[in-house]
């Protein structure tokens, strides 16, 4: 595998929240168009994992490099975390003219981005918006910018099926590599090549994501919780 | 220079699409206004001595309103790593987001003008344009601060309590200096002294505006 394929290298990493390590002596790396799948139960260190991987948290322990260390790293990551990152006073068109004009980009393509993601006949402030809608926008913002690496946490949580189909169709449709963070595994797993299974901010299996699914059971039989 | 113009675009228009609340800090200006009057009585040889420190303490109470909420659009649905990841260089958005504080902070400051003229029954001794810029000035003196303070307690509990425990003793300066140059303009100024409370607000500002652009980053990055 050439280097310039590998978007994301971690290695030995770690990252705690007072004395607790939310993620911990983890190696990962993640290869130009790859679709990575992160399960694992709640508080296993997703989210954590996700924002170190987006740059907005630094790790504590080991190193972590994009890119192949070149610089204009966050210009080519997007995320989708728990909160949408949007203004709750503009309207879902007002959010992407705003951040289509910070990042330079065009706006030929709103309409067509608030389409895709069925948000096109909402012209209200996105403050009376359901989470799901909300969750929709940050998909469609997601998509404006494109992005070599585009990391979601848990995109399908508060959808409804009409929801999740659209939101698996826009997936499909980012041109990067894509890591997903999810609960809802048979929704998840389909969009992606590989899967990771994390347990105490550490990898705990690796493999197709076709087996996610199984190999999620097993961590909860081993835990006794089925 | 073009991330600023971006950031105070984007806020300006958050501000008019949520025009009611800016017509609410109006009113909140008015209120404070009319009740330091209404504390004083009819007693109009102390109203028009005090004109200057009550639209002074009016403005400052509004600006805490203002200010808390131009960090709170950022934060309460996650727009600031938004804005980050795009990116937008950390002194665009305090410089952007300042300048749009300041905008709204002299509008208030307009607007309350004429009620103190008033409601105080003050008058204009010296020229108009050195209250304007005195409102100015001063407006800028709590923007660049606030400002920042809002980005270091927008993610901590009780945040609407800690911003002017934090704010108030830092922009104390600049409060004295606007008032001194406040007074002046409306009561008479035979000692030309408007001129060296104005160059003292600029001294501050110069420093509050270049110190919380460079340390902003640092701020949110944390």
């Amino acid at each position: 595998m050439r280097a310039m394929d590998t978007l994301v290298q971690a290695s030995n990493l770690g990252r705690r929240f007072g004395r607790r390590w939310a993620v911990a002596r983890l190696d990962l790396s993640i290869q130009r168009g790859e679709r990575l799948l992160i399960i694992g139960p709640n508080g296993c260190g997703k989210t954590t994992l996700l924002r170190v991987m987006s740059t907005l948290l630094s790790p504590h322990q080991g190193s972590i490099e994009w890119f192949g260390g070149k610089h204009g790293t966050r210009e080519n990551i997007g995320m989708m975390g728990h909160d949408p990152g949007i203004y709750e006073d503009l309207s879902a068109a007002d959010n992407l003219h705003v951040f289509a004009k910070l990042s330079g980009a065009g706006t030929e393509e709103i309409s067509g981005l608030l389409s895709t993601v069925g948000l096109d006949e909402r012209t209200d402030p996105v403050a009376r918006y359901s989470a799901g809608m909300r969750r929709r926008l940050a998909l469609a913002l997601l998509l404006q910018k494109q992005p070599q690496l585009a990391l979601l946490d848990e995109p399908f949580a508060q959808m409804d099926p009409g929801g999740i189909a659209q939101v698996s169709s826009a997936i499909q449709a980012l041109p990067g590599a894509v890591v997903i963070a999810s609960h809802q595994v048979q929704h998840a797993a389909p969009l992606c090549t590989r899967a990771i299974l994390m347990d105490q901010g550490q990898i705990r299996w690796t493999g197709p994501a076709t087996s996610a699914e199984s190999a999620w059971h097993a961590l909860h039989e081993e835990r006794g919780e089925l | 220079m073009s991330a600023t113009l971006r950031v105070l675009q984007k806020d300006l228009l958050i501000e008019w699409r949520s025009r009611s609340r800016t017509v609410a800090l109006l009113s909140f200006a008015y209120t404070i206004l009319l009740i330091f009057a209404f504390a004083v009585g009819p007693d109009s040889a102390a109203l028009k001595l005090h004109a200057g420190a009550y639209l002074w303490l009016g403005l400052l109470l509004s600006s805490t309103l203002l200010l808390d909420r131009t960090m709170r659009i950022e934060f309460e649905a996650g727009a600031m790593e938004k804005l980050m990841l795009v990116p937008v260089p950390a002194t665009g958005i305090f410089y952007g987001k300042a300048v749009a504080n300041l905008i709204q902070l002299c509008i208030v400051g307009a607007f309350s003008v004429p009620l103190v003229f008033i409601v105080c029954d003050a008058t204009m001794v010296e020229p108009f344009g050195w209250l304007a810029a005195t409102v100015f000035l001063g407006a800028a003196g709590l923007a660049a601060p606030g400002t920042m303070y809002s980005a270091m307690i927008a993610r901590l509990s009780g945040k609407q309590l800690l911003l002017p425990l934090m704010l108030f003793p830092l922009v104390v300066p600049v409060i004295v200096a606007a008032v001194k140059a406040t007074s002046l303009t409306m009561l008479g100024d035979p000692m030309n002294q408007i001129g060296s409370w104005l160059t003292l607000l600029a001294c501050f500002n110069l420093v509050y505006w270049s110190l919380c652009g460079v340390l902003f980053g640092r701020v949110v990055e944390a």
